[in-house]
């Protein structure tokens, strides 16, 4: 097990160097960096100068790599935009993402188990299918349309909650349930079907057959064993939310890191681009990471893979 | 089939002959899910392709002085633009006809570029392995931490976005699905015994991939597509709504939510009909995914 975890922290690292690198690559060679921060308007010459000042005349390897030096000190430069650096910019957006993240993860979890396990419990009733419908339709809609017909109902017909900020907790409500139905549908019907594959199975005949009660059998035996694959999945599903939360932010105009990110690739602002794009994906390799550990600490043939 | 028959006795009762086809049809019609999936995309599809023909304006056509006129079922609505205009007077009904081409062609595109990108490299880790199949997984990894949202806008605002743009991007981000599918369904098929009579015929390796290989990953290959379709067509809206995809004046529907939205507080149908459509056309080709893997899965055969 101890080798498993090591191997696979070393595989995440090398994923991480690959990222800074990629992200920093596409950037950089998506167009000239220079003439973006300049402005359309601008002559050679203020795209020359600028050039210079921002240190982007000189080689890209020799660039990338003061980068990543300066990244692995947690130094991301300044923001060409504003005066702070980027990790104060990312330190003071970064809880508000993670807060949304977190509820909506949770809102997400605490609808998709029970519909998930009773859409198990009462396979083809109309309560499977009812579950069904709900992850179907969360499938189709688009987070942008979704997040804003729930304005349209909550906050402008019935006038129960803000139309967008993130200053008290009502604001995270519509945001949270946006997000949350976005990755509702996976966990349910793994929910599903791993509680139809553990019902099925031998043990849970025996817990039967020694009398125990359906609900015990339910709670106790099975949910315990199908929940685990649910689990992981949530916390990989939590990492895409981190990458979707730009859609959700811009439509609440919440200042968390989603909108950051957004703002700052209308301004042309790359530092504070590449440091967010550094971030998300290293949540999200952490994440996995933790997922991938959990699904190995309890079915050892994952262990070899 | 014509084996003789030969028959001792009282010849048996005859068997309702049932042909291969009639059984794959009933197959297909008693899945709602598929039937309604199919049926929807067909409409939506037909609609794109004859909508110079049956658009009722032109869709480019600007006209303010008649601006936001609501659909013909609220007060204020006319016949004459049926699901009303738009702030700058174009037909709404004309643009959302227009507006399925640039989803359907996005959905198509995208699906074979990554298609063909997820395709070539699953294939190549399932069936050389080993080392090949290390450093696939690789790059799989390193492409599934990438936040795809993000990536896109960023080269998106660097590019430029246009429809194009959005193509080349999104098919180069989205073959991570087809990679795993192919990559798992080749590892199983690559030690079945066609594959190794083929090799003891002394087939090459391409021949064997292309001729014996691939036709066998086709199914699975057609739900990872639709699947993939409309995840394409679902992140070009967003994109489009976020002003890094399709460009104005384009009639894309997750461009029409967009330019909405400053009046959905007073008009709430400028962002309900292109949402609804737009939702769907995603809804009716997961359907039609979801229909043909429960077919093409063995067990799914009821």
């Amino acid at each position: 097990m101890l080798t498993y975890i090591f191997r696979r922290l070393l595989v995440a690292l090398a994923v991480m160097m690959t990222v800074a690198v990629v992200s920093f690559m596409l950037l950089h060679l998506s167009g000239d960096l220079a003439t973006a921060i300049a402005g359309p308007e601008s002559s050679a010459a203020d795209v020359e100068k600028i050039r210079i000042q921002y240190g982007l005349d000189r080689p890209i390897t020799t660039q990338f790599f003061e980068w990543l030096w300066a990244a692995l000190h947690l130094d991301f430069g300044r923001s060409f935009y504003f005066p702070n650096t980027v990790v104060e910019l990312i330190g003071e957006r970064l809880p508000i993402t993670l807060k949304l993240g977190g509820i909506s993860l949770l809102l997400a979890v605490l609808v998709a188990i029970p519909l998930g396990v009773a859409a198990a419990l009462y396979r083809d009733s109309w309560v499977d299918r009812v579950a069904l419908g709900i992850a179907v339709v969360g499938q189709a809609m688009p987070s942008f349309w979704f997040a804003l017909t729930l304005i349209l109902i909550f906050s402008v017909q019935l006038k129960w909650l803000p139309v967008a900020g993130n200053v008290s907790w009502q604001h995270f409500v519509l945001p949270a349930i946006a997000l949350g139905y976005y990755a509702m549908p996976s966990l349910m019907r793994l929910t599903r079907a791993g509680m139809l594959d553990v019902l099925g199975s031998d043990y849970i005949r025996t817990a039967r057959a020694k009398g125990l009660s359906r609900k015990r059998v339910v709670f106790k035996h099975a949910l315990r064993n199908a929940i685990i694959p649910v689990v992981a999945l949530a916390a990989v599903e939590l990492g895409f939310m981190l990458g979707g939360s730009v859609v959700i932010e811009s439509v609440y105009s919440m200042q968390g890191l989603g909108q950051l990110a957004w703002d700052s690739i209308s301004r042309n602002d790359y530092p504070v681009v590449q440091a967010v794009v550094l971030i998300i994906a290293v949540f999200y390799i952490g994440l996995t990471f933790v997922a991938d550990v959990l699904n190995a600490a309890l079915d050892p043939r994952m262990r070899t893979r | 089939m014509s084996s003789p028959n030969i028959t001792f006795g009282k010849p048996p009762l005859p068997l309702p002959a049932i042909p291969a086809w009639r059984r794959w049809t009933k197959r297909v019609l008693g899945h709602h899910g598929l039937t309604l999936g199919a049926i929807i995309l067909l409409v939506i599809a037909i609609a794109a392709l004859l909508a110079p023909w049956i658009a009722p304006h032109d869709p480019y056509e600007q006209d303010v002085t008649r601006r936001m006129i609501p659909p013909v079922w609220y007060a204020k609505g006319s016949w004459e633009f049926i699901l009303g205009t738009d702030k700058l007077g174009r037909d709404y009904l004309s643009r959302l006809l227009y507006g399925a081409r640039v989803s359907l062609i996005i959905g198509f595109m995208v699906t074979l570029i990554s298609g063909v990108i997820g395709t070539t490299l699953g294939v190549l880790a399932g069936y050389f392995g080993g080392r090949v199949d290390a450093v696939v997984s690789y790059i799989l990894t390193v492409r599934l931490a990438m936040p795809v949202v993000l990536v896109a806008l960023a080269m998106a605002s660097l590019v430029g976005g246009s429809l194009n743009v959005v193509i080349l991007l999104l098919g180069l981000l989205l073959w991570d699905r087809f990679a795993i599918v192919t990559r798992s369904a080749t590892q199983q098929l690559r030690d079945a015994e066609f594959i190794a009579a083929a090799k003891s015929l002394g087939a090459s390796t391409p021949y064997i991939v292309i001729r014996e290989l691939l036709p066998n990953l086709l199914s699975a290959l057609l739900v990872v597509a639709t699947l993939e379709m409309a995840h394409a067509i679902l992140l070009e809206s967003t994109l489009s709504f976020l002003g890094l995809g399709v460009q104005p004046p384009t009639p894309s529907w997750g461009l029409m939510v967009a330019e909405g939205k400053a009046y959905m507080f007073f008009q709430a149908w400028v962002i309900l009909i292109p949402g609804i459509v737009l939702a769907t056309l995603v809804l009716g080709i997961n359907l039609l995914g979801d229909g043909l893997r429960d077919l093409t899965a063995p067990d799914g055969r009821n």
